[in-house]
């Protein structure tokens, strides 16, 4: 479940407001505020979005966790997803480096 | 506001709602949603899609991705692909409908790449499209509905059908909830392109999959098929969302002891998990994967990894507690019954698409998952779009039509007590997530809840109308209760084991059931058997 916004990176955007599919954040007159976290459905796709890499989503579906910032941080987890798939200007080669065709048929 | 030409009409926008007048209005903006979308325009309609969530990253595609029924069209790999797996899907399948949509998935597929898709290539250079990123394909599809003129509302999902005095669809009703107020969309037809219903399992992505295009539909008359053909489960790690299944390939399944757990397997031996987990807790190792596969994986689904890099498991060389999460429809191939090859419904006016509507044509009674839903989705999604757009362009002018709400469930006040959505929900969810109710049947069980499932109907008819904030979730609610009596009545009327369907009283396939099961029905749910197309042509022939 969605976990955190962190405070320092969110430039209150609203970005994640809108593509959030389970509605699960609040506009308000600064930062967003997760404000639904009972409905996170655990999808990642906030993280996608975020401009900031100001979000953390723990893989824990269906309880939330205490999650560590700083540590999180350290490990470079923040922004994690978006490096993997390729939407960040460093690993722009990964949106097209998919491998499926060598998987099926397994 | 100032409309482009061709773009559907804001009509007005007093107090707590928008109202708007267009050709085609398409509900769900996944994969179906889309592409009926932009179909419907370019054959000239003015379009409204309306998204529950956000169109671009809602739906089982965005988050999870799909590999594609994509198949080049030499003869030879055209026929391999339709006969593998016919026995699979217990000989339901239609070959006319693989076919064409063999060949559509061909065009729509090679389509995305002239919008510039970033499919891959091979070593030698040729492109290999037969998988797409779910955020990446879906971004794209956003980007084209809007360039081809739609107007997208995100968060504001239908909660009912328009109906004109001759029970013609005339569009739609719902929610504006991130704005706090209602829409109307007044449509010479309508496409459902909803998605299935996953039943709030937290299988990835699928939690705005509730069945709702099911029963809003149902509401208006619209009939099912397969509806058997919806006890879906996918593997995943214990605690987490994400149900991507193809690695699981490369896995050996072991009990709390370590064992190696006899024919347990992700392909083939699926029940033989869900039997062990009866039990006690399963884990997985993906043990069999070389230092090639492992690279390959990691770049085609990194979400596969999100569950563990993030929890510091290593899936290779590390067992990690497995669980299976029900999909129901999304996996599964049952929806509403298309009857011609725009993919009209039943109802006058109403077209459905994607996992909304039956995939029983390409996929029999095995999943869809894999290859075909996806391919189902950019085809249907296609036909329907074009079968609404033609069904407006006849139907002419609507000025002055009346349209009545055919919304019931949690819609019409009474002296009862409000609808309580959350509780429905647990109370559906206790009925469809049992291994022992929905993996392995049984008429009893069936029988059992079939009564529970009824008597939770018959209550949340006499409800009242929830507060505004919990209508949504008492909807949701109402339509998964819908969906499962659809599913069990279909699933008791099946007295064999066939596709994905499995009962433990019958458990052989029979072929005096080599048919398929209509069902339908809110207050009366009832059951019909319908012959295979195969067999009304061999009928008509002789
Ligand atoms: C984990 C996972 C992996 C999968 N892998 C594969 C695969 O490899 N190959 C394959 O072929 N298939 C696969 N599938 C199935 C495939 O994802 C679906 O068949 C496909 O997404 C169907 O597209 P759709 O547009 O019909 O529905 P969806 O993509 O689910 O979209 C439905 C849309 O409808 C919206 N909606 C719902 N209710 C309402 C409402 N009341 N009002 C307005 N909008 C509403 C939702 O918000 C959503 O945006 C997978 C599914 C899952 C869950
Ligand atoms: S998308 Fe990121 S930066 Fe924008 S508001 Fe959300 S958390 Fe903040
Ligand atoms: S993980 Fe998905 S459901 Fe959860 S907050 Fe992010 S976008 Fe919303």
């Amino acid at each position: 479940m969605i976990e955190v916004i962190d405070a320092e990176r969110c430039t209150a955007c609203d970005i994640c407001v809108s593509v959030c599919p389970t509605n699960v954040f609040d506009k308000t007159d600064g930062i967003p505020i997760i404000a639904r976290q009972g409905d996170c459905q655990t999808c990642f796709l906030c993280e996608l979005y975020c401009p900031e890499d100001a979000l953390f989503v723990s893989p824990f579906a269906d309880a939330p966790q205490a999650v560590d910032v700083a540590a999180l941080k350290e490990a470079t987890l923040l922004g994690s997803y978006r490096r993997a798939v390729g939407w960040v200007e460093e690993s722009r080669h990964l949106r097209a480096a998919d491998r499926s065709y060598r998987l099926f048929g397994h | 506001m100032t409309n482009l030409p061709g773009r559907a009409e804001k009509l007005s926008s007093s107090a707590g709602s928008v109202v708007f007048d267009a050709d085609v209005l398409v509900l769900g903006g996944g994969p179906a949603g889309t592409w009926a979308a932009i179909s419907a325009a370019e054959h000239g309609a003015r379009v409204v899609l309306a998204d529950k969530g956000f169109c671009g990253t809602s739906g089982a595609t965005a988050a999870a991705g799909t590999g594609v029924w994509y198949v080049d069209p030499a003869p030879e790999r055209r026929e391999a692909a339709m006969a593998s797996r016919e026995k699979l899907g217990g000989h339901l399948q239609d070959r006319r409908w693989m076919a064409r949509v063999l060949d559509r998935t061909y065009a729509q597929s090679n389509q995305l790449a002239d919008w510039g898709y970033p499919y891959p290539a091979d070593d030698d250079g040729r492109p290999q499209r037969n998988s797409l990123q779910g955020p990446e394909y879906m971004r794209l599809m956003r980007k084209r509905t809007k360039q081809a003129g739609v107007t997208i509302l995100d968060h504001s999902p239908a909660l009912e059908l328009l109906v004109d005095g001759n029970g013609v669809v005339a569009g739609a009703a719902g929610l504006r909830r991130q704005k706090g107020d209602r829409w109307a969309v007044n449509a010479k037809a309508v496409v459902i392109a909803t998605g299935g219903c996953a039943f709030l399992s937290k299988t990835l992505g699928s939690n705005v999959l509730t069945g709702d295009g099911y029963l809003l539909a149902a509401e208006a008359g619209a009939e099912f098929t397969s509806m058997e053909f919806s006890n879906a489960y996918a593997i995943s790690p214990a605690f987490g969302s994400v149900t991507k299944t193809l690695f699981y390939s490369w896995a050996s399944f072991t009990d709390e002891q370590g064992s190696v757990i006899p024919g347990a397997s992700s392909k083939g031996g699926r029940s033989v998990i869900a039997r062990a987990l009866g039990k006690g807790p399963v884990y997985a190792q993906l043990d069999q994967a070389d230092a090639e596969t492992q690279r390959h994986m990691r770049v085609s689904q990194p979400n596969f990894f999100l569950p563990f890099d993030r929890t510091g498991i290593d899936p290779f060389t590390q067992r990690f507690p497995v669980t299976l999460r029900l999909e129901g429809t999304v996996r599964g191939t049952g929806g509403l019954r298309i009857i011609d090859d725009s993919c009209a419904t039943t109802v006058p006016g109403l077209y459905a698409a994607g996992d909304a509507a039956t995939r029983e044509l390409i996929c029999g009674g095995f999943t869809g998952g894999g290859s075909h839903n996806a391919a189902w989705a950019m085809s249907s999604g296609y036909w329907a779009g074009h079968g609404a757009a033609e069904f407006a362009r006849q139907l002419g002018t609507t000025v002055g039509r009346e349209a009545f709400r055919r919304g019931t469930v949690g819609l019409r006040s009474s002296n009862g007590r409000a609808l309580q959505g959350g509780a429905l929900v647990r109370s559906v969810q206790d009925e469809v997530f049992p291994y022992e109710l929905n993996y392995f049947r049984e008429a009893g069980r069936l029988g059992g809840s079939l009564g529970r499932l009824d008597a939770l109907w018959t209550d949340a008819s006499n409800a009242d109308v929830p507060d505004e904030q919990e209508l949504l979730r008492g909807r949701e609610a109402a339509a998964m209760l819908a969906t499962a009596r659809w599913m069990y009545r279909s699933a008791l009327a099946r007295q064999e084991s066939r596709g994905m369907h499995r009962r433990d009283d019958y458990p052989e396939q029979d072929d005096r059931h080599l048919h398929l099961v209509t069902s339908g029905g809110l207050d009366d749910v009832w059951t019909s058997a319908r012959p295979l197309a195969s067999a009304q042509y061999s009928e008509a022939a002789e």
